[in-house]
């Protein structure tokens, strides 16, 4: 008898709980500093092995293009696929619950002591890195796109830089505009 | 603290929309963050604004505690979860529903398209943040300075980023940024 269904991900491990699963995405999360992709890929791959390489690869293509945050979409889709509507609320909440519990507590923190001077200058210094953190998270995303062969995409990402980041255009009219825009021509250039 | 439901209402509705807008991930999303906290709303400054950016960058977890952090600034714990349910409610719900039937379409030739037309969005939209948290930031040449040393560090070389955000505590401390 063939105990596989179809829809589920052909994982090496049993089918964790409910228990488990909030356990690894409350881990996840408290690892990941700045962004949380490469460790859900050591919990979920490498550790628990609920995944092969392929299918998270897969469920993280996914989502990188749905809207909203990556991997709060990534713990939905993962814990729907393992336990339905309870599995993407657990692995929801685990991997958000201790993280707002965390920065809401260093927002508190932000409000009373926030303006005592030497944390002014402690924050100066990390705001700046934190900036050029997310500058070269820019500069590897657009590595591919730089080494292909210029054309319409390249147009399309230029748009978006000038438009949402210089001109401070709403990002909704920048989206209405270019999203479609950016599929014809993705449409067009595969023919 | 004027916290009214309409201030509820106005952080429930600015974020939830907001969040469909937010392709590449909730950083995506910055430039907007910035321009409706700052520009349009008047919560916070420039530089609170580009604090909370760096607070939500050292709390370990999603990149989209930002918003928990906007939430609070505005009305407190409530404005926290509220903001940071805005911000994930729609985009969950869609995403559980197009899990289900993304596998079925694995070979579908626009789906191909989808995902290419989207690609170069994200990295305009990301490089859009990364101008804008650097303009907040940048209060002295020497946090430039700080802010390029950093990209070129962790383009170049794999570490955690905490060591740099000890280091760059440590230069602002002692007046150096």
């Amino acid at each position: 008898m063939s105990e596989t269904a179809p829809a589920e991900p052909a994982s090496t491990a049993p089918t964790p709980t409910l228990l488990e699963l909030f356990i690894a995405f409350a881990t996840i999360s408290l690892s990941g500093f700045g962004g949380v992709l490469a460790w859900s890929r050591r919990m979920l791959v490498e550790e628990r092995k609920w995944m092969t390489a392929q299918e998270f690869n897969e469920a993280y293509a996914l989502c990188q293009f749905l809207p909203g945050p990556n991997i709060v979409n990534l713990s939905v889709v993962f814990g729907r696929s393992i336990r339905g509507v309870p599995g993407a609320l657990v692995a929801l909440v685990g991997l958000i619950g201790p993280g707002v519990a965390i920065v809401t507590f260093f927002g508190f923190l932000y409000a009373v002591f926030g303006d005592i001077d030497a944390l002014q200058r402690m924050f100066t210094g990390v705001a700046a890195a934190a900036a050029g953190l997310v500058i070269s998270t820019a500069a590897k995303m657009a590595g591919p796109l730089v080494s292909q062969r210029f054309g319409g995409a390249h147009l399309v990402a230029a748009a978006a830089f000038v438009a949402i980041g210089l001109l401070r255009w709403p990002i909704y009219w920048v989206l209405a505009v270019l999203v479609p825009a950016s599929f014809a021509i993705a449409w067009w250039s595969r023919r | 603290m004027k916290d009214d439901s309409g201030t509820l209402l106005t952080l429930a509705g600015y974020f939830a929309l907001m969040s469909l807008f937010a392709i590449g991930g909730a950083n995506a999303a910055v430039p907007e963050m910035h321009r409706l906290a700052v520009d349009v709303m008047h919560w916070m400054t420039d530089q609170q604004f580009a604090n909370m950016f760096a607070i939500a960058q050292v709390t370990p977890g999603p990149n989209v505690l930002i918003v928990t952090l906007i939430g609070y600034h505005v009305a407190g714990v409530p404005g926290a979860l509220v903001t940071t349910l805005a911000m994930c409610g729609p985009t969950c719900i869609f995403a559980f529903f197009v899990g289900r039937v993304w596998d079925r379409f694995k070979d579908a030739p626009w789906r191909a398209v989808i995902q290419a037309g989207l690609v170069p969005i994200s990295i305009g939209l990301i490089a859009a943040s990364a101008l804008v948290v650097a303009r907040a930031s940048a209060i002295s040449w020497t946090a430039v300075g700080l802010t390029l040393a950093t990209a070129m560090l962790t383009y170049k070389f794999r570490f955690n980023p905490l060591w740099i955000f000890a280091v760059a505590a440590l230069l602002g401390l002692f007046g150096a940024i």
